[in-house]
């Protein structure tokens, strides 16, 4: 069952690309034309989103480079030690919402020194599926539309970052343990 | 957006001078300019060539007929949107992107959606309720398979890594239920 629907996710972008292009002729659209026409567009959307990137990269790679992030980590740990979750659980709750990069390496170490069975790296593995780096899309899609008034947005999603965790938790415990 | 980044930094240059990492928090400036720049160069390739492929879409009225056809399922969520705008394309296909994992698709994708939803803003510069509705689902994260977990998993020598396949699926959909549930909660009260 993983293998089919591993390959089906391999061939969706292939399979559309070639329905487009076929949809397209049969529609009498230029296709080659079209997508260079398209693809114009690139250079000036990726130059929009670019500023704010880069600010948003600077304040969070400052935050882990200061000690502000591993005091917070620590603050957590003692909250959640007693909870009976694993600290490298917590690492991964802090780290993914801010760094897709940092949170893949930070898992794969999990896994290494934790073992790949151990209720941490299956901790882990739940929050790394089911959260997402909040930060980086929120820059990336207001940048692209140069939103500067995101009214309760952005509390709204670090709420649901924190739920997001405490479900992964609460769901890994139940579906692994019990 | 703007009392966060504040608050990051404040924090951060603080912390640099109790913790002495002056040194280290005056490089992590110059690594985060490079990431930006490392992270610019690859969007600016995957989002030119979605943008390539939806131009076809546009050109050929797919994206029409793709609006036309998911309407009734998008409308439910974004209400505000008109009939066959290409918004609810770029919406849809953002979404199953999403599902099946494809992130390098799910970006441009995502940012085509944002630039559609902005053309039917009526207050440039302000968030519209359905962008703030597309944004909650897409930092959600649903997924039908994480390929990405199951193969560090399994390239540490887990026996059946697919067993995290459900409960990652669970998880996934409890947090974008409640997600949408405190954006409606906050969307009541700061009416």
């Amino acid at each position: 069952m993983m293998s089919a629907v591993e390959y089906l996710s391999l061939l969706i972008i292939p399979l559309f690309l070639l329905f487009t292009v076929l949809y397209g002729t049969v529609k009498k659209v230029r296709v080659y034309d079209s997508f260079v026409a398209g693809a114009k567009e690139g250079p000036s959307i990726v130059l929009k989103i670019f500023p704010y990137l880069l600010t948003i990269f600077i304040a969070i790679k400052g935050f882990q480079a200061s000690g502000a992030f591993d005091v917070l980590r620590n603050a957590f740990y003692s909250l959640f030690a007693f909870l009976g979750i694993p600290i490298e659980a917590v690492s991964m709750a802090i780290v993914k919402p801010l760094s897709g990069s940092a949170s893949t390496a930070l898992f794969s170490d999990i896994v290494k020194t934790a073992g790949p069975e151990s209720l941490a790296a299956l901790m882990s593995a739940v929050i790394m599926g089911s959260a997402e780096t909040t930060f980086y899309v929120l820059a990336v899609y207001l940048g692209a539309v140069g939103i500067r008034k995101t009214r309760y947005l952005v509390p709204v999603c670090l709420i649901a970052d924190l739920i997001g965790i405490v479900v992964a938790v609460v769901v890994t415990r139940w579906y692994f343990l019990a | 957006m703007n009392v966060l980044w504040l608050i990051m930094i404040c924090v951060s240059v603080v912390f640099a001078i109790f913790t002495g990492r002056l040194e280290a928090y005056t490089q992590s400036i110059f690594d985060g300019a490079k990431a930006a720049v490392e992270i610019s160069l690859f969007l600016l390739g995957i989002v030119s060539v979605w943008m390539g492929i939806t131009r076809i879409l546009e050109d050929s009225g797919l994206i029409y007929r793709i609006a036309h056809l998911f309407k009734p399922l998008i409308s439910r969520l974004f209400r505000n949107i008109p009939g066959d705008h290409p918004s609810i394309t770029a919406i849809t296909l953002n979404v199953l992107a999403n599902l099946f994992g494809l992130g390098n698709a799910a970006t441009p994708l995502g940012i085509k959606a944002m630039q559609e939803l902005d053309g039917l803003n009526q207050d440039q510069g302000a968030i519209t309720p359905e962008m703030m509705t597309f944004i909650v689902i897409n930092t959600a994260s649903i997924q039908l398979i994480p390929f990405s977990v199951i193969g560090i998993l399994a390239g540490f020598g887990h026996g059946n890594p697919a067993v995290v396949v459900l409960p990652v699926l669970i998880a996934t959909a409890i947090s974008a239920m409640t997600a949408l549930l405190v954006l409606a909660l906050f969307r009541r009260v700061f009416r």
